[in-house]
């Protein structure tokens, strides 16, 4: 391939590896803090993305609908907090897992009964229709660089809220000593609401700005989420540096091994095994360093 | 002079920049209690780790029967001899305490990858963890599960689970922990019973036990070895009592 | 002299009453309660690493699947494949399958492990979705059960709905008892040790790895013997099989019917499978067809489930009858 594609697929693929980064951190944050294992974090992403075609209709515009999704997607964290995740604090994983899967069933089929089966599609804004020429002959489109945008700035102030403010202490320590915190006069449930509120919220996010992207269609909750089990299990768990990275890396695997072609022996490699080629990283990563990049030993 | 059971070599382990155990060459050989002692954090703990094999030394050696076994697994070590007791109980509580028995006895049989033959079948093993109850002085609570024994007598489980195992020498960590009067007196006499046929490393805070069991004294400080002597010359030290025991008439 | 306990009771019961179904009912449910019993061998599978050793595995499906692609394999176009030859087959390719991917995921442990045996066996999913290997998204047939021929003394046709059930009942009492049998000797003494507590497991000198390979490799064999049959009763394999669905579906029977317990693994697939109907025969409500979102249900009856039931349903009778697992027959 010629430098211009390849200088788009090294894009393309920063930037799926960033909104994947920013899924991740989703997981990552709830599961870190909380000690919560969430497998419906990918639905989350699904409704995002629904939230996204159905306001954006409504609304005529996408701005109005990822605002409103977002307070949407806010106050559906909470909720679940409080009616069923706060119950599964002192549980073993296995129930946290069975319990998510459950709401995978159910978030699944009330969007089928909501908005139907269809793959949709879902507009650029007019802001960002654009797209910057790179070359002659080769542009690329404004939104994905937003997006791209969007997601450090995410990641950024992330990072300022946890390590920088009073709050982002308080949910630091309340991930490593929950009955300390919480005599120290801080409602920890409360906190633990929020947390699980922000991370829904991010996964929501996404998937609300990836739509005009990836369109939106039924299974697209449950592929993110895999995906992001792969960056945390490459990155290492409970290390944002390790995902930022691991995320970064599939995103370039992925998108590279999708657009090429290889060959070994007469039988046709790439891209027809490309949707394995992130399980054989995290393969190779696991018999090297099985905790991870940048995870901690033992 | 016999040969030591086992050696440690200069053994040194760091975390990051804490040098958690420093340079500490001690010798334990078989009818003999040695003592390791110091103030929290010393580096006692650590050390039992390192000689366990459930933690990686940083530099240094272990020398078990005159072999090398830096480096090698905790299991591998296991199998070697060398038998460790918890300070924090480490027990099945489920299973009877005949059963956390059992259990360490079968792991002595050449390989348990064997599926036919009920468990409870290999008489030699079940005579071994009996005999281990009763070298403790449990066998009345053989059947009992081990979540309803007393603190004391889970403290005694523990210690039947090593012997079980038949090691050469024994690590243990704070066996008298949480112990009353009476149990603790119970626990010195069985200590001295199993020196005669056990090298042992006595980790332990309880002064007055510490006294009436160690052959030999370690104290540790900071990581590294202070002194190592006798009881007499431990206790004579100026710079022991400076760092640990405070005045003479200190007790636990 | 053994105590005759009322689990052995209902068991043999239960044994006697499935051996008798035949005799009264009609093809249909002869062949669901097939359907039920290769579930239920695939929940024994899992019940075995989960219940038993501790290792949560959320992708069993791809050793389910694999060997159901397996007898599809041996079975191309019309032909029908010879039983005692693909059975072993399609059980080694699941075990060889277990043996690599458990080489990789026992080095992890707890959410670790979980999240990597669900990305492996999407990988497994990519491997027969994406490539030509077995007819991609489509999957395949198998339009001639197995043949089950010695030397052409044929003892029994698996055309036939009464002795393909007979068979399978028979498979699920024989894996059950060899189960438990494994369950009580040194091997499994020692699986269940793991679990309790692995590290002092190690410090004893176990060297847990092994024991954990091959728990997962002989649960990767039997899920493989009921995904061979189930698509032998299906007649058709494909990426779904093996998808997570399949996975999170066989776990939920183990731990809703109550793990640890191989009966709760035989009492979850069937009361998931009944569930299942029962929720897809519902009428519609308006303009909604519940039927066809029967997911909805079941995944609210999981949620209430885990809420309410912290021991499965087996946990419903232990509040009648406590058994704390002792470690003794």
């Amino acid at each position: 391939m010629d430098a211009n594609t390849f200088l788009i697929q090294v894009l393309n693929g920063i930037q799926y590896g960033l909104l994947l980064f920013l899924v991740a951190s989703g997981l990552t944050l709830i599961l870190g803090i909380m000690g919560i294992i969430n497998l419906a974090h990918g639905s989350f992403y699904m409704v995002g993305a629904y939230l996204a075609f159905s306001l954006s209709q409504h609304f005529g515009s996408l701005w109005l609908a990822i605002a409103g999704g977002a307070v949407l997607a806010v106050a559906i964290g909470l909720l679940l907090e409080w009616l069923l995740i706060s119950r599964l604090y002192h549980r073993d994983h296995l129930y946290q897992v069975l319990l998510t899967y459950g709401l995978i069933l159910v978030f699944e089929e009330l969007r089928s009964v909501v908005f139907g089966d269809d793959v949709h599609g879902v507009a650029v804004p007019a802001l960002l229709q654009a797209s910057i020429p790179l070359t002659d002959t080769l542009s690329y489109p404004v939104y994905r660089l937003w997006m791209s945008a969007v997601c450090v700035a995410l990641a950024i102030g992330m990072y300022l809220l946890i390590q920088k403010t009073r709050l982002g202490m308080i949910i630091r320590a309340g991930s490593t000593n929950r009955e300390m915190v919480q005599s120290l006069g801080i409602n920890i449930d409360l906190l633990y609401r929020l947390v699980f509120a922000l991370g829904v919220a991010l996964a929501a996010f996404a998937g609300m700005i990836a739509a005009p992207v990836a369109s939106v269609f039924p299974g697209m909750g449950n592929q993110v989420l895999i995906v992001c089990f792969v960056v945390v299990v490459i990155g290492g768990i409970g290390s944002v540096k390790g995902a930022m990275l691991a995320a970064i890396l599939i995103g370039l695997v992925d998108t590279f091994c999708k657009v090429l072609t290889l060959e070994i022996g007469g039988v046709a490699v790439l891209p027809e095994i490309s949707g394995m080629m992130i399980y054989v990283l995290m393969a190779v990563v696991l018999l090297a360093r099985p905790e991870g990049l940048f995870g901690k030993r033992g | 002079m016999t040969e030591a059971v086992l050696r440690t070599e200069r053994l040194t382990k760091h975390f990051g920049g804490l040098a958690a155990v420093s340079d500490v060459s001690l010798g334990f050989f078989i009818d003999q209690i040695h003592a390791v002692i110091g103030p929290n954090g010393a580096g006692k703990t650590t050390l039992t780790n390192l000689v366990s094999g459930e933690l990686a030394s940083t530099s240094g050696h272990i020398y078990l029967d005159g072999e090398d076994i830096t480096g090698l697994s905790a299991d591998r070590i296991s199998q070697r001899g060398v038998g460790r007791s918890y300070q924090k109980t480490n027990i099945f509580l489920p299973f009877t305490a005949f059963e956390n028995c059992r259990l360490a006895a079968q792991s002595r049989l050449p390989s348990s990858m064997r599926f036919i033959r009920p468990a409870l079948r290999y008489d030699n093993v079940s005579r071994e963890a009996l005999r281990a109850l009763v070298e403790v002085g449990l066998e009345h609570r053989a059947q009992a599960p081990a979540a309803t024994l007393s603190h004391g007598e889970q403290r005694q489980l523990e210690i039947a689970m090593t012997l079980a195992t038949r090691p050469r020498i024994l690590l243990l960590d704070e066996p008298l922990a949480g112990m009353g009067g009476e149990e603790s007196a119970r626990m010195v006499e069985l200590l001295q019973k199993l020196k005669q046929a056990h090298a042992m490393l006595l980790v332990e805070h309880d002064m007055d036990a510490v006294f009436a069991l160690a052959d030999r004294l370690t104290v540790m400080v900071n990581g590294n070895v202070l002194e190592s002597g006798t009881p007499e010359q431990i206790r004579a030290s100026a710079a022991v009592q400076e760092a640990y025991l405070g005045t003479e008439d200190a007790h636990a | 002299m053994r105590k005759i306990r009322v689990a052995t009771v209902v068991l043999l019961g239960c044994l006697v009453a499935l051996a008798l179904l035949p005799l009264v009912a009609e093809k249909y449910y002869i062949q669901l309660f097939t359907k039920m019993m290769l579930m239920a061998i695939f929940a024994m599978s899992l019940d075995l690493l989960v219940g038993y050793t501790g290792l949560v595995s959320l992708g069993h499906a791809a050793f389910f699947g694999l060997a159901g692609y397996a007898l599809a394999f041996a079975a191309p176009q019309y032909q029908a494949a010879n039983l005692w030859l693909s059975l072993p087959l399609a059980m080694a390719g699941s075990a060889a399958l277990a043996l690599v991917i458990g080489a990789l995921v026992l080095r992890t442990s707890g959410i670790y492990f979980i999240m990597v045996t669900l990305a492996f066996a999407q990988m497994v999913f990519f491997l027969f979705h994406d490539t030509k290997i077995a007819g991609g998204a489509d999957g395949i047939y198998v339009y001639a059960k197995p043949v089950a021929a010695i030397a052409g003394w044929e003892p029994f046709s698996l055309e036939n709905h009464t002795h393909f059930y007979f068979v399978v009942l028979l498979l699920l009492a024989l894996v059950y008892a060899l189960l438990r049998v494994l369950l009580a000797s040194p091997f499994g003494r020692v699986i269940v040790g793991i679990r309790v507590n692995e590290q002092r497991m190690r410090s004893l000198g176990y060297r847990t790895f092994r024991y954990k390979l091959a728990c997962f490799v002989l649960s990767g064999a039997l899920a493989g013997m009921a995904g061979y049959f189930a698509a032998a009763q299906f007649g058709f394999v494909s990426p779904d099989t093996l998808g997570w669905h399949q996975s999170g579906g066989v776990l939920m029977m183990v731990i809703l019917g109550g793990m640890g317990t191989l009966n709760g693994a035989i009492l979850g697939a069937f009361t998931m499978m009944l569930l299942e109907l029962g929720f897809q025969g519902l009428p519609a409500v308006g303009e909604v067809d519940i039927g066809k979102h029967w997911q909805l249900l079941m995944g609210g009856f999981i949620v209430c489930a885990v809420l309410l039931l912290p021991h499965g349903l087996l946990g419903l009778g232990r509040l009648v009858s406590p058994r704390p697992e002792t470690g003794s027959d």
